[in-house]
């Protein structure tokens, strides 16, 4: 007994049929995947191209692939909500309250951290570099590390799913609820180990892309020449090195009020569990914008492309940009205006919070001007980007009304709060996301994504969305309170049926997404980008092939303008000569690394055992992590050089696809 | 409220109809459109785009600095009528409300007078719940070892819905309580029948309220130990223990 700990048959749900059936069905798919995996020998490739890969490009695909796995877990533990609340009037419905409650505690997790996080730092990852027109990160290895501890985490709470249970807390664990004495089971440790290990991947991110923008850019490239998504990841990462610190230290004080009997946040023994509260918003609410600036980015540069105009007011958007990032750490309060702590710190805060809608109000006018004499082509990114304004502004709205505390003391933690954060989390991250890795998919991988499987995908998802959500805000004014099992009030009743229906309308875009992706590779040729510009670009991702070579760019540009890539192409049409090649110089590329996989499988064993109190296991993970670091920073391997003859060789065959390419265009 | 849902509107819909308009009209299939690819930087519009939503925040902060102040739950109602003393406690999972004036207590059940002045005074013996009455108005964390306060004032008789707007566990759906306004008459009637029969809420009963279950029939107290809110938000009565076995699922009791 004591050798596995608290682990022993009774963690496995055998009587549960839904969580065991699901567990397996996973299983199922994952060895299904090794065997296809090994019977086509793709294991080498795999390793040594992807596993080890300390490129911020395949870092940057993995990160988006693990955000649209737990994407769909989060979704489908959405789909499963609705159904119960569909069902459980005057009814137990079909899921058990202690089943129910690791649902929602699991969607908004996952949603957060393993889905939006992993997605939107893969797009950082992808287009930073590119963007800045250097080679890689600052430090790639250390990127590798970020990943594979983020994937580490999200092992964790899946692993919850079959072996012992999730928390039952909501997606913030609340003391005293979270507290060993009223919640006892190994799922708020879960929790708390899969958010530390991969909030530590998260803050070496941060580190790493606040160095890689202020320490690497191209020559020529001086701040304000950077493209806005890079603003915007500068701005969203110096966030997450301000903020995720606060995550770690607040979760490390409730690990020690469960494990080794301390009282930060405990009832009893001086405990004060509305610290807990004030700490985990203070992070809480920078999280918010780490994630929805780098959206803001993504509009900003998709809007444009697609209008064919630069940036409307760029110096504004970058002062806007760095305004929300400041005042976003002095709003957390907003959260908790109903614990009571009186007239002036609401107003106070109250206030704070409708000051951010300043600058994203100034974001929206500057996206609308660069509209404004556009000339705008409806790709499906376009669709997104002016679908979440659209969106995003009503969302911004009763956010405001929420930040009004009058309004807050009727409608706090009431489905009107629920519609609000979908309305902007999704409206603003998920409709970006969508939009950025459509936008970017060609450069990523060498072929568009197919348009009208992505066109059905945004009209079922944007209908769907407003039919899911606006149902919420009514439910909010009729007094319903989130994260009901059952109910017995007859005038919820069609709202939620309807909010079901919505959600099968977004299941139909989930669908389309699926289909739009194979239909993309399948069609892949047809859909090729041989120029490595398929959507007259701006920016200098769109300068390199699509893929681009290991090395980003034979020769690092010069940068002369806000829009390095466009100001080129302008001069190029002028003056043809620029069009003369290169000379070639070998370059340096880090080799390739297992650090951040074996840090990973240690931390895996880490977590796992504290989750389960199994010690001895601890020590030989912890062992086994020090000594991968140790080996890793005594290691004695140069740089590998790619000599100047082998890059003439890959830029000649990329140029000579651009002139064939771009001299067919001017034939047609 | 309403106030800060007209101004945001004002600024709301025009940008909604801007970026239709604009989204429209420079497609890139309308020949008649004037492209201005260069066109990137107006001195006018970017006063314009810093100064309408400031304003609105500007208009708005008045609002909130003074909806914040007046609508305080804290504040008493302004009423020539004494208040109404009402004590809540939060419990696993089931609401306990004292009427120290009247020395009975009910479980689940809030029977209020109609026209008076309710003063709250909310604590918890458990994890955090917040006491909500939609229908009556504003809501207030219940949270052990604090007292919070909240004046309401029910103007009509009738049943409202009461519950926990706090998720507090496995039984927070079953948190919900019948919130029921009548005449003073009637108030005084229902407090002179509690008091003719049923338990007394001694230590004894209070412990065994303190146990996690859910209650399916709402009942009363005929008296109430002296001070006993006050014992539980002073934490001189320790809070509940949770769970009753350390292993957490399926073992324990489901309740009602």
């Amino acid at each position: 007994m004591t050798l596995l700990g608290r682990l022993d048959w009774s963690a496995v749900p055998f009587d549960q049929p839904i969580p065991l059936a699901a567990g397996a069905l996973v299983i199922i798919t994952i060895l299904g995947a090794l065997a296809w995996v090994a019977a086509k020998g793709w294991f080498p490739y795999l390793w040594k191209e992807w596993i080890t890969s300390v490129d911020h490009k395949h870092i940057g695909i993995m990160y988006c692939l693990l955000g649209l796995v737990m994407f769909l877990r989060g979704f489908i533990d959405a789909v499963m909500m609705r159904a119960q609340q569909a069902m459980a009037f005057h009814a137990a419905g079909y899921l058990p309250p202690e089943h129910y409650d690791q649902i929602f505690s699991a969607h908004g997790t996952i949603m957060i951290l393993f889905a939006a996080m992993p997605l939107v730092i893969g797009l950082i990852n992808f287009v930073v570099p590119l963007q800045l027109g250097v080679r890689d990160v600052a430090f790639p290895t250390l990127n590798s590390v970020s990943f594979w501890l983020t994937a580490t985490g999200a092992l964790l709470v899946n692993l919850s799913l079959v072996v012992g249970e999730f928390a039952r807390t909501g997606w913030l664990p609340f003391p005293p609820l979270s507290e060993l004495r009223y919640s006892p089971g190994v799922g708020v440790d879960y929790y708390l180990w899969s958010v530390q290990i991969s909030g530590i991947g998260t803050l070496l991110t941060g580190i790493n892309f606040v160095t890689t923008i202020l320490k690497t850019r191209a020559p020529g490239m001086t701040y304000l020449r950077m493209p806005m998504f890079c603003w915007t990841a500068l701005a969203s990462c110096l966030l997450i090195i301000a903020a995720f610190p606060v995550l770690t230290a607040t979760l490390a004080m409730l690990t020690l009020d469960r494990y080794l009997g301390f009282h930060f946040f405990t009832n009893e023994a001086g405990g004060n569990p509305m610290m807990f509260v004030n700490l985990i918003w203070a992070w809480g609410h920078p999280e918010v914008y780490i994630l929805v600036l780098p959206a803001f980015g993504i509009f900003s540069e998709v809007i444009s492309t697609f209008s064919a105009k630069p940036l409307f007011g760029y110096r504004s958007m970058v002062m806007a940009t760095l305004f929300i990032c400041l005042v976003s750490f002095c709003v957390w309060l907003h959260h908790f205006f109903t614990m009571g702590a009186g007239g002036d710190v609401n107003a106070v805060f109250g206030i704070a919070t409708s000051i951010i809608a300043v600058g994203t109000g100034v974001k929206i006018y500057n996206w609308l001007f660069t509209m404004y004499g556009g000339r705008i082509h409806y790709a499906t990114p376009m669709l997104w980007s002016l679908g979440f304004m659209i969106t995003f502004v009503t969302g911004g709205m009763t956010g405001v009304l929420l930040a009004v505390p009058p309004a807050d003391f009727l409608l706090h933690n009431s489905m009107f709060l629920v519609a609000h954060f979908h309305h902007v989390i999704i409206g603003g991250v998920v409709f970006a996301v969508f939009a950025g890795i459509t936008y970017w998919f060609p450069k990523a991988l060498g072929f568009r994504l197919h348009e009208g499987w992505g066109k059905a995908a945004f009209w079922f998802g944007f209908v769907g969305f407003y039919v899911t959500f606006v149902p919420f805000y009514v439910l909010g004014l009729l007094g319903m309170t989130r994260r009901l099992q059952h109910y017995d009030v007859p005038e919820w009743r069609p709202w939620l049926l309807l909010s079901a229906f919505g959600i099968i309308i977004i299941s139909c875009g989930a669908v389309c997404q699926i289909i739009q992706l194979v239909m993309s590779i399948r069609h892949r040729e047809e859909l090729r980008d041989v120029t490595g510009d398929p959507w007259n670009g701006r920016s200098l991702e769109w300068a390199t092939s699509s893929p681009p070579p290991v090395f980003n760019f034979a020769v690092l540009p010069h940068v002369e303008d806000t829009e390095a890539y466009w100001d080129v192409k302008q001069k190029a049409r002028e003056n043809p000569d620029l069009g003369a090649e290169p000379h070639y110089e070998p370059i340096e590329m880090p080799h390739n690394s297992p650090t951040g996989f074996v840090c990973a499988f240690f931390s895996t064993i880490i977590g796992f055992a504290l989750i389960w109190h199994i010690w001895w296991l601890m020590a030989v993970g912890l062992v086994g992590a020090y000594a991968t670091f140790v080996v890793f920073a005594w290691r004695d391997v140069p740089d590998y050089v790619i000599p100047a003859a082998e890059v003439a060789r890959i830029d000649r065959a990329n140029r000579a696809a651009r002139l064939n390419a771009s001299s067919r265009e001017v034939m047609i | 409220m309403l106030d800060a849902v007209f101004i945001m509107l004002a600024i709301v819909i025009p940008t909604m109809v801007a970026t239709l308009a604009f989204g429209w009209w420079f497609r890139a299939s309308n020949t008649r459109a004037k492209y201005r690819p260069d066109w990137t930087y107006s001195g006018r519009l970017e006063l314009l785009v810093w100064s309408i939503p400031a304003l609105v925040i500007f208009f708005l902060g008045g609002v909130i600095w003074i909806g914040s102040h007046q609508l305080d739950p804290f504040q008493p109602l302004a009423s020539s009528a004494k208040p109404l003393e009402i004590e809540v406690v939060s419990l696993d999972w089931k609401w306990l409300f004292i009427y120290p004036q009247q020395g009975v207590a009910s479980v689940n059940r809030l029977v209020v007078p109609t026209g008076t002045p309710l003063h709250f005074r909310i604590t918890s013996a458990t994890v955090f719940n917040i006491f909500f009455v939609p229908r009556l108005g504003s809501q207030i964390y219940a949270m052990n070892g604090m007292t919070s306060q909240l004046n309401l004032q029910a103007d009509q008789p009738g049943h409202y819905l009461g519950l926990s707007a706090h998720f507090s566990g496995d039984g927070f759906s079953d948190m919900q309580f019948d919130t029921v306004a009548e005449s003073g008459a009637q108030f005084a009637q229902w407090i002179a029948r509690t008091r003719a029969g049923g338990p007394a809420l001694d230590s004894a009963a209070y412990r065994a309220l303190l146990k996690q279950s859910r209650v399916a029939v709402p009942y009363t107290y005929k008296s109430v130990e002296q001070g006993l809110f006050d014992s539980v938000a002073m934490q001189k009565l320790p809070p509940g223990d949770g769970p009753a076995t350390a292993k957490s699922s399926a073992v324990w009791n489901r309740g009602t």
